[in-house]
């Protein structure tokens, strides 16, 4: 609180340069382990990511549903297309206030191309009890290739605040 | 050695107006001292309002209570947010700039009818936005307001006003400086509290800026006058203004942890370049912070995302480690000059635990590193951020950093501020003593409470987590862990309220005559300036025990660390 001496550019003593080295070396593992990750993990942020509009994206996703689907489910009294695509293809979410729509049906170990885009506003997918997050925007076409490594049935949760229904926007995918 | 006070040179034609202040021997502009004590009132009513939204929030979220139906839960969510984070934050720092600029530096306030001005447009905007999230049932958004879901053009507004008048007021601490420099009021460097609070002013400088970027498009958007605006174009821009403000708070509460150092135990910092260095490492690196809510985002590439959110190579965490050693560094010679040099940890056992300023200081910089900061780090790990990002790890982290840290610091300094500032003899003495330790367990247990259930897929802002229906029973349990905790936090923010509404508006205005609280009548801001430099570097005083205490806290850093590339690494694959 009170003015420094004149002079105040002294050398740091041994206790401080010791801490300011190890500090150091902890801030550069920690930059080095994100990209030792992205080439080893097998758990990375997806990037890839297309310009749509909600008119375009929603033709898309009925034309997927159309062609796929085998059956139906309610969610909180609200029936739902279930939708079984064949591995490793191109396989979408539709999130609205407050759907995640159509339901998936997915088999264990095989990878698929999991598009999600938004009809309206801000959404956030976040799949449980598996616990992966990720935000949806409209206008946006984010493709996350993902490949269940568990099987059962998982609910995806709307986690971005998107208007008083937020909370009963609640879709599923199914892993056989 | 350090001057207290230095000759007085008004230019001709100024006026005095000022006092001196008996026990810290400053000078005290008149003019500065209304706006503090203006702005500190604004913030602790606010602080009041926002507690009233938290207990009841709270207890809606605790789902054994499940207290307020959706819409209310939703509107009392914003307004907890905009009352504590932005008002109750924002007047405190501006009072704490208005002190910086002129009291610490011995100078006047060059420019009150500006801060004044600032002053009146950030209490409108406020109001208005109290006003709005309560009563306009067009009002739909969370306190992050993303687009395209849209808010009544006054909520903007109030938003916009609110970042004008506190612009205004940042502009008048640089003033101040300027001004004390040229008329010579402080020779030499600034003090180190104050340059800290400078830091703080340059980020909210642009800070404020980028809040611009995102809300005035909005405001236009409401008005019908653009007719769209990219909702991921907006989301950068808010979090140019929503993570750096909390930066803002970060550097405003560590000059605050110098402050409290030094009127409760004497510190004298051990090097000031070292302390200074890890300001200007905020100053450089912090403000790439805003990728950190950007992690889950579309149309970001990997490289983007690693860099911004590191801070270019965790360069601002640097900093905060360097403050995390040299402030209990600080305080461990301090007390080992004073005599209490038994073992690694005696300095620690004899230190004045019952002022309610050390324990404010010491509550807030073990709950911000060990859990904030730790958290933080751990959050802003690009990969990691998938198991968090919008889950309720989130509020866990954040109200470890900005309550348990940030808030308890500022309620911490008020308890000096009312008999140096406003002049009043602090009351209920008892219920200061025992506030800090009330509200850190308390807020304690409700990051941790947070933290376990987001861990289990909680998601946050969300009224009824059974709706998901994936909710494991344990949920119940750490959810009764946050509420309690939320409760205690509550007790302790009314003791807080309560100590300093009954000591300011009762009893007369009297002059401080001792600077300690509770705990004797010593002056360590007036000891800590006979601090030699040969106490200074005695071997017998030097701070071998928070050495340890450093390293014990990276081995936990790196405990929870490389647990959650565990816990990444059990999950689906995804690229």
């Amino acid at each position: 609180m009170l003015a420094p001496e004149q002079n105040w550019w002294k050398p740091m003593d041994r206790l401080e340069k010791t801490w300011l080295t190890v500090a150091l070396v902890w801030c550069i593992f920690l930059t080095i382990m994100m990209p030792l990750w992205y080439f080893q993990g097998k758990q990375n942020v997806p990037t890839e990511t297309y310009r749509t509009t909600p008119q375009q994206y929603a033709v898309t996703v009925n034309e997927f549903v159309a062609k796929y689907q085998i059956g139906e489910e309610s969610i909180n009294g609200i029936p739902f297309p279930v939708v079984a695509p064949p591995a490793g293809s191109d396989v979408y979410i539709r999130a609205s206030a407050w759907q995640w729509y159509p339901i998936l049906q997915l088999e264990k170990g095989k990878e698929y191309r999991l598009h999600l885009s938004s009809m309206d506003y801000n959404h956030g997918f976040s799949l449980q009890p598996v616990n992966i997050n990720l935000q949806v925007l409209p206008g946006y076409d984010y493709v996350a290739t993902i490949t269940p490594t568990s099987s059962g049935d998982f609910t995806i949760v709307c986690n971005e605040y998107c208007y008083l229904g937020h909370h009963t926007m609640v879709g599923k995918i199914i892993v056989k | 050695m350090a001057t207290l006070a230095p000759t007085f040179p008004w230019v001709k034609g100024a006026k005095d107006d000022y006092r001196t202040c008996p026990v810290l021997t400053l000078k005290v502009d008149m003019h500065a001292e209304r706006l503090i004590i203006a702005n500190a009132v604004m913030a602790v009513l606010t602080l009041t309002i926002g507690g009233i939204a938290a207990l009841l929030i709270a207890l809606t979220r605790w789902q054994t209570f499940h207290l307020l139906d959706a819409t209310w839960f939703y509107r009392l969510l914003t307004l907890h947010g905009i009352d504590m984070l932005i008002a109750w934050m924002v007047f405190f720092e501006i009072a704490g700039l208005h002190f910086g600029s002129t009291v610490l530096l011995n100078a006047r306030h060059a420019a009150p009818k500006l801060a004044w001005l600032g002053f009146i447009l950030m209490t409108i905007g406020g109001l208005t936005a109290n006003v709005v999230v309560l009563f306009d049932p067009r009002n739909t958004v969370a306190y992050t307001a993303y687009m395209p879901l849209k808010a009544s053009p006054v909520f903007y507004l109030s938003y916009i006003l609110f970042a004008v008048g506190a612009l205004i007021a940042v502009a008048t601490f640089f003033i101040n400086i300027v001004v004390a420099k040229r008329e010579k009021r402080f020779e030499g460097s600034m003090p180190l509290v104050a340059f800290g609070f400078m830091t703080a002013a340059i980020l909210a400088t642009y800070t404020l800026l980028q809040g611009a970027a995102a809300i005035v498009p909005a405001f236009l958007w409401s008005m019908g006058v653009i007719s769209s605006f990219d909702p991921g174009i907006y989301r950068n821009f808010f979090w140019g203004f929503g993570h750096p403000a909390q930066q803002v708070n970060l550097a405003a509460m560590i000059s605050i942890w110098y402050s409290l150092a030094q009127i409760t135990v004497g510190i004298r910092p051990v090097n000031e370049k070292f302390s200074r260095l890890a300001f200007v490492l905020y100053l450089f690196f912090i403000n790439l912070g805003a990728a950190h809510h950007l992690l889950g985002d579309p149309g970001l590439s990997f490289a983007w995302k690693a860099v911004n959110t590191s801070y270019a190579m965790y360069l601002a965490v640097l900093g905060s480690m360097m403050h995390a050693f040299s402030i209990p560094a600080a305080m461990e010679v301090a007390l080992r000059a004073k005599g209490y040099r038994k073992g690694l940890f005696g300095w620690l056992r004899n230190a004045p635990w019952k002022e309610p300023g050390f324990s404010a200081l010491v509550i807030s910089i073990v709950i911000f590193g060990w859990v904030g900061g730790v958290t933080g780090v751990v959050i802003g790990t690009e990969q990691i951020n998938m198991l968090v990002h919008n889950t309720m790890r989130l509020p866990g982290h954040f109200h470890a950093t900005v309550v348990s840290g940030t808030t308890t610091a500022f309620m911490g300094l008020t308890y000096y501020l009312i008999p140096l500032i406003f002049r009043k003899e602090l009351k209920l003495k008892k219920w200061a003593v025992w506030q800090p330790y009330i509200f850190g367990g308390g807020m304690l247990l409700l990051s941790l409470g947070m933290i376990t259930s987001g861990l289990q897929g909680v998601s946050r802002r969300n009224w009824d987590i059974t709706f998901a229906g994936v909710v494991p029973g344990t949920v119940e349990l750490t959810l009764a862990i946050f509420g309690i905790g939320a409760i205690l936090a509550v007790i302790g923010g009314i003791m807080f309220v309560t100590v300093v509404f009954v000591s300011v508006l009762t009893g007369p205005r009297t002059e401080a005559n001792k600077l300690l609280l509770v705990s004797g009548d010593g002056n360590p801001v007036l000891e800590s300036t006979k601090l030699t430099d040969h106490m200074m570097e005695d071997k017998q005083n030097q701070p071998r025990g928070a050495f340890v205490l450093v390293f014990a806290f990276l081995v936990w850093f790196a405990v929870y660390y490389f647990t959650n590339w565990w816990l990444l690494g059990r999950t689906w694959f995804i690229r």
